[in-house]
């Protein structure tokens, strides 16, 4: 251990933790706007120092190592006054739009400037001025508010591996963005959001959809239908003050109807759908042989991910669509007929955690019933300021039942929000279909993990090797493994955010803690909610939900028949990984061989 | 298919036997880019897609360091290039004259190329030659004590292609 003293109090911290942490472990709250424990120290934004008795200047103490014997002040007036100085320096090339801002209220800049006490701008010097990307469907960035943190470098390099986020130019042009400072869309980006939920301002946004959905709700014309996605039901309540995870699905349905929402259905029985096509093809794939593994796909940043940096294993994903896609086929198709409406004036909302479905319900494959199965697509984020905008307050609402006939979900349509679920839910099913007796223990506890988890499992005659994913990063090292002959899997579920849907990129931004793993297990707490509400569930298992069952019977015909097969099925393509990229990964092989 | 592939890799040849050197190599990404500038004058963005995807390099980082260094051009330049250095001692001793100088006789400023091709121009943070002060390079050759009538004379002795 290591003993230092801090602002005259003395501090034992193991080697190697920086002051700034060991200053946090006697409750001096050094402030900072870039460092994120365990994920991003780049000492950039310099708000952080301190002064050490005998050296000549001031430290960052984000990465300044405890030593012994060390003196440190964090507090003197030339501290303080040197503090403000950074961040005057900041506020003077920031936009001042506090007002308007997205961010207004959560953001790590304009708290720091309160805490600070700015009250002027006594620099007046140039500013950056950058062009706004708005050209992606799913995420904003918008140059002028960033303050090179470097977190969204990091995420996207460490967490998602995508590696779209790199400092451009250099000194006071200096600015982070993709290649060339160019939009998003012409990099490879999956759109997963993470960077959205680590960047400290509104530099990184997710594309605002709610005047939209207004719109719709406001047209007589329209049948507007909403479905929410498992996570949310667990994820909003934290907004309005409740405990994270606090489950409030009763009170979320009476919300949406109060919006105006003509039906407010379940994207659980979507779920369910998916886990029941999920798991008869791959037991298809045990009869045939493989491909091995399956990827599960319905994360669409995953999907991204697969098609852009691993193009070979583009036949091993899941034919079967995302929840969402596969809702909006539904709605479009099975529910229009039975309410006897034009599937043309049915405009169908999904309230998701995630902003990479914005841009998975615009892809070209995505139009099951005709036309766009899905019209727009609503983040928790969006979701939650639209309730603040209706004045309806989560807490105050009764609970309201989902309608029927896409409102009965089972256990495990909910609790694909949570890593793991998806993997779990489909496992519930294979694990009869392949064992042919009923399943008595239902949780899988192997396979609920925090990073990358492996388990075996016996389901009849098969030993079925199953592996969880948890973020891009996580899927790469597994996939380079797998490529390389170490590693041999049957079924794997790749997530792209922390936590799976919990932790999506349109979750609410927490910006309590610069400590990542911290920020993490915040998220994961969401999932609570969900086992909580899985446990309660009458029916647990997808192919047992009678509503399910019933829909197959009257409707959809067998699962993986050639009804199901062109509603909730598509193919999967090789993408490039820069637009303009001449040649794919593919062919470069061909011509190398 | 595989034609326009094959025809790629013909165009890129040269450039593919440097990067096949480099490749499962770390901290080569500089080298690779001064080489391959030597061959094709500047680094257009094809290049630089070429080289990040043989050397499985990601863009922004290619970018990051091309935009990095002044070394690195994204644009191709004149056929003679000059590089006016603005380091300390050269400013003092005179370098904004020679840039208005060059401005009256051939009518450029720092970032672009006459409008015949024969020179472009940038300026360069500090050659290193400070002793020698004000210092201009052009092409290969570092000229140093330059003043506007020195440099007068240099334009029409690089000026014949």
């Amino acid at each position: 251990m290591i003993n230092l003293t801090i602002d005259r109090q003395q501090v034992s911290v193991e080697k190697g933790t920086p002051v700034l942490e060991a200053a946090r472990k006697i409750g001096i709250d050094i402030p900072t706007l870039c460092y994120l424990k365990d994920l991003n120290a780049p000492a950039a934004c310099r708000v952080c120092i301190v002064q050490v008795e005998g050296r000549p200047a001031f430290e960052a103490s984000c990465v300044l190592p405890a030593e012994e014997g060390m003196v440190v002040h964090t507090n003197t007036p030339a501290v303080l006054a040197a503090r403000k100085q950074v961040l005057e320096l900041f506020l003077s090339d920031h936009p001042f739009e506090c007002l308007t801002c997205e961010r207004n209220l959560n953001c790590e800049l304009q708290r720091l400037a309160k805490r600070y006490g700015i009250r002027d701008l006594p620099v007046e010097g140039e500013r950056n001025h950058y062009p706004i990307d708005h050209v992606s469907p799913s995420v904003v960035r918008e140059p002028d508010k960033c303050i090179r943190c470097r977190r969204c470098v990091s995420v996207c390099e460490n967490y998602i591996s995508a590696n779209i986020y790199r400092m451009m130019d250099r000194s006071f042009q200096a600015v982070v963005g993709p290649a060339y400072n160019g939009s998003l869309m012409e990099s490879p980006c999956i759109y997963c959001g993470q960077c959205i939920t680590v960047c400290p301002t509104s530099a990184l946004r997710e594309q605002d959809s709610t005047a939209r959905v207004f719109e719709a709700l406001a047209n007589p014309e329209l049948h507007v239908v909403v479905q929410t996605a498992p996570s949310i039901r667990s994820s909003i309540a934290e907004e309005f003050g409740l405990p994270v995870g606090t489950p409030v699905e009763g009170q979320m349905v009476a919300a949406l109807r109060r919006l105006g929402f003509d039906r407010v259905f379940d994207d659980c029985v979507a779920a369910d759908i998916c886990v029941i096509e999920e798991a008869t093809e791959f037991m298809e794939r045990l009869k045939k042989g493989g491909p091995f593994p399956q990827f599960t796909s319905c994360c669409p940043s995953w999907v991204l991910f697969c098609e852009k940096f691993y193009p070979q294993f583009v036949a091993n994903l899941s034919e079967v669509k995302s929840p969402q896609q596969i809702f909006g086929a539904l709605v479009k198709t099975y529910y229009a007929k039975r309410a006897g409406i034009d599937p043309a004036k049915i405009f169908v909302v999904s309230v998701m955690p995630c902003v990479s479905k914005k841009y998975e319900l615009l892809r070209p494959e995505m139009k099951a019933s005709g036309c766009q199965d899905i019209d727009a697509e609503i983040s928790t984020r969006e979701f939650v300021r639209m309730l603040f905008q209706a004045g309806l307050d989560i807490r105050k609402l009764p609970r309201e039942e989902f309608d029927s006939p896409l409102g009965s979900a089972s256990g495990a349509g909910v609790i694909f929000g949570s890593t793991g679920g998806v993997l779990e839910a489909t496992l519930r099913t294979v694990y009869e279909w392949a064992g042919e007796k009923p399943l008595k223990r239902l949780e899988f506890e192997e396979v609920r993990s925090l990073e990358y988890k492996e388990a075996v499992i016996h389901a009849g005659p098969h030993e079925l090797r199953v592996a969880v994913a948890r973020g891009t990063g996580a899927a790469r090292r597994l996939m380079d493994q797998v490529l390389a002959g170490k590693k041999r899997y049957h079924f794997v579920e790749v997530m792209a955010c922390p936590g799976g849907c919990v932790g999506g990129g349109g979750q609410p931004i927490y910006i309590e803690t610069n400590d990542w793993n911290e920020q993490v297990s915040h998220r994961t707490r969401r999932a609570g909610g969900l086992y909580q509400l899985d446990r309660e569930r009458e029916y647990r298992k997808a192919h047992e939900n009678p509503v399910i069952l019933k829909l197959y019977e009257e409707y959809l015909g067998r699962p993986g028949g050639p009804r199901a097969h062109k509603l909730f099925h598509s193919g999967h393509v090789s993408r490039k990984l820069y637009a303009d990229e001449p040649l794919l990964k593919k062919e470069r092989d061909l011509v190398r061989r | 298919m595989k034609r326009t592939a094959i025809k790629r890799k013909e165009k890129y040849q040269e450039l593919d036997g440097v990067l096949e050197k480099y490749k499962g190599r770390k901290g080569v990404l500089i080298k690779a880019l001064s080489e391959a500038q030597e061959m094709y004058g500047f680094l257009s963005r094809e290049v630089l897609i070429h080289i990040a995807c043989e050397l499985d390099v990601p863009l922004s980082e290619v970018t990051s360091v091309v935009s990095f260094y002044s070394l690195f051009k994204t644009e191709p330049s004149g056929r003679c290039h000059i590089e006016i250095c603005s380091g300390t001692a050269c400013y003092v001793k005179g370098m904004q004259d020679l840039l208005e100088t060059l401005e009256e006789e051939i009518n450029i400023k720092p970032g672009e190329v006459t409008g015949d091709g024969r020179f472009g121009l940038s300026t360069v943070n500090c050659v290193g030659a400070c002793s020698a002060a004000p210092v201009v390079k052009i092409g290969d050759e570092l000229i140093g004590d330059v003043d506007s009538k020195r440099l007068k004379q240099l334009l029409g002795k690089y000026g014949h292609d």
